[in-house]
């Protein structure tokens, strides 16, 4: 209640008439403004949402249209983990979000550290170092398509020169394939963890190194001491929504393996495509859905758990 | 930290960044090269990166003047990016100003909502929102990926916040002076959210720009695809001719690249403020 309650009660208590008429049409004009926004939502969010849980119990092949639906209980739940490809997916999600989230954090702080404290033209690094973040990631698939072509491709021509005969064959090598796309993954995000954390370092108040300087304090004691202990809420933040977001990696995966060669690069959003459609299995895609949505809810609440509990301590 | 003088450690400094982020960009630059060569030239090692022999305008002519343009692409992505932010812009700022300034009954539970509705990742309904554009007849449209992109909790939160923090007496004086909501929306919370809406609506057209997956799903047509599409019909088509690839690369980061470096600051700005992608 502020003052424009007060500004509007003593305007209308001359006419008590005109103070209720426009209580009644603010009333009106926030339903008005907020339904396109709720409607949409309601409609293209929370009732999908709810639509594939339902669908998750049923057998259906969208081939057969609407009557080929079959209520089949659990068996898709069932059938996930004897799925081997889903438990590959699985497995590769968990593989490709440690691969990367740590690592880019790691680095990402470190030159946002040097960015922030040590460097002229802060501008010129943000920016370049962002640049890959920004760029369509179909585009940037193709770019590294190249780069990686087993025999002619400019990296493993650059490794045999270094003296390794026989490079992997990155893209279309089972062991490497899903290795191959962790790199440009983090090509691509680490600008994003640096914007963050510099973000989070602009917070910090200047007098804090000033005051660490005079007592004599080192550039790395300064970081270890003033800037990480500071940056927790980003650090958690950036955990919390790059694993998130590691989680739904699709675009890389689809334009350059297919999951493949033999689903050894194949993740869970992948799996939910082909699944739905390509092979147009809608109950079996939905279950995939709901296990991709719960995981993401899991791993929000564990963060948020451990972290109230830091709080707390 | 302002540099009052000249350090010479963070000069030294300065200059390996500079090296370090030349590396880093190294892919982009390779791309750029290669667009310009012959395909035989392309895989060249130890890599020219200044072109010996130029093929730039045939590589030009292979993705801009094909049977297949890349300009019908470019149209369609052009398209599809402006009407959606706009329309983003628009929805979000309106729950932006109900939320803020407007009292109503149920708006605390609406809001919670949209916080609840930031949770839910796109993914997981996929399925069931590709069904309801196939029996709504949308399929294959553009509308189809208009719709399902210009509705936002995300940016309607993002917008909310800055709103609040308008202060109330514009908005008095203005209804002192007879305007209505509408008048007071579009006249002064508009204007005076100038820079969020510049920031949402930079953010939201280089999502729709990059958007892959959206139009993979709700697409078939070739005369409808956008520049991502565009780049896996090039790739089926080309996949073999690494120089027009490339080409096709270039053209499909240079709009934004040049949007970005025109508006950094407002992108990384909004980067920062809300840190959620997607």
């Amino acid at each position: 209640m502020s003052e424009r309650m007060i500004v509007r009660d003593s305007a209308s208590s001359a006419n008590p008439k005109t103070y209720w008429t426009r209580k009644r049409r603010e009333q009106w004009a926030g339903w008005v403004f907020i339904a396109p926004e709720v409607i949409g939502l309601i409609g293209l969010s929370l009732f999908p949402l709810l639509s594939s849980l339902v669908l998750s119990f049923t057998e259906w092949n969208l081939v057969g249209g609407l009557s080929a639906i079959r209520f089949n209980g659990v068996d898709n739940f069932v059938q996930l983990f004897k799925d081997d490809h889903f438990i590959l997916a699985l497995k590769n999600n968990v593989l490709f979000s440690a691969g990367t989230v740590p690592l880019t954090m790691l680095i990402g702080i470190v030159l946002a550290a040097l960015i922030h404290k040590k460097l002229y033209a802060k501008t010129f690094f943000k920016v370049a170092f962002f640049i890959p973040y920004i760029c369509s990631t179909v585009a940037i698939a193709a770019v590294w398509q190249a780069l990686y072509h087993p025999s002619k491709g400019p990296l493993n021509q650059l490794l045999m020169q270094l003296g390794i005969s026989n490079p992997p064959h990155w893209l279309v090598d089972t062991s490497y394939s899903l290795i191959a796309i962790m790199i440009i993954y983090i090509w691509q995000i680490l600008g994003y963890q640096i914007i963050i954390f510099l973000a989070g370092m602009s917070n910090i108040p200047e007098e804090l190194y000033e005051a660490a300087k005079i007592d004599g304090a080192t550039g790395i004691q300064q970081f270890r001491r003033i800037t990480l202990p500071l940056l927790g809420p980003t650090t958690f933040f950036l955990a919390i929504t790059s694993t998130i977001s590691s989680f739904k990696v699709f675009d890389l995966i689809k334009f350059l393996t297919n999951g493949g060669p033999n689903y050894s690069s194949t993740v869970i959003v992948y799996q939910i495509y082909e699944e739905g459609f390509e092979r147009f299995r809608m109950g079996y895609a939905s279950a995939m859905s709901w296990a991709l949505f719960l995981m993401i809810l899991l791993v929000t609440s564990i963060t948020w758990m451990t972290q109230s509990r830091k709080v707390h301590q | 930290m302002s540099l009052t003088r000249i350090k010479p450690s963070n000069v030294i400094l300065t200059v390996l960044f500079a090296v370090l982020s030349v590396f880093f960009l190294l892919p982009l630059f390779w791309m750029l090269s290669a667009s310009a060569k012959t395909e035989r030239d392309v895989w060249t090692f130890p890599i020219q990166w200044i072109p010996k022999e130029w093929n730039l305008i045939a590589n030009f002519k292979a993705v801009w003047m094909g049977d297949v343009s890349f300009g019908l692409f470019y149209m369609n992505s052009i398209k599809i990016a402006v009407i959606s932010t706009l329309a983003t812009i628009l929805i979000s700022s309106m729950a932006g100003y109900a939320l803020s300034k407007l009292e109503f009954k149920g708006r605390a539970f609406v809001f919670s909502l949209m916080l609840a509705f930031m949770m839910i990742p796109e993914q997981a309904t996929l399925v069931p929102r590709y069904i309801m554009i196939k029996e709504a007849g949308l399929y294959d449209t553009h509308a189809a990926l208009i719709l399902m992109g210009i509705f936002s909790s995300y940016f309607s939160f993002l917008l909310r916040q800055f709103m609040a923090s308008i202060h109330d007496d514009m908005l008095e004086a203005a209804e002192l002076d007879g305007a209505g909501f509408f008048r007071v929306f579009w006249n002064i919370m508009l204007p005076l959210s100038k820079p969020i809406l510049a920031t949402v609506g930079i953010i939201k057209f280089i999502w729709t720009w990059n958007d892959y997956q959206g139009p993979l799903i709700m697409l078939t047509s070739t005369k409808l695809f956008t520049i991502p599409l565009g780049m896996q019909f090039f790739q089926e088509e080309f996949g073999t001719r690494i120089a027009v690839m490339m080409m096709a690369s270039v053209a499909a980061i240079i709009p934004l690249l040049a949007l970005f470096l025109a508006l950094q600051k407002q992108v990384i700005q909004g980067i920062a403020i809300g840190g959620v992608k997607g």
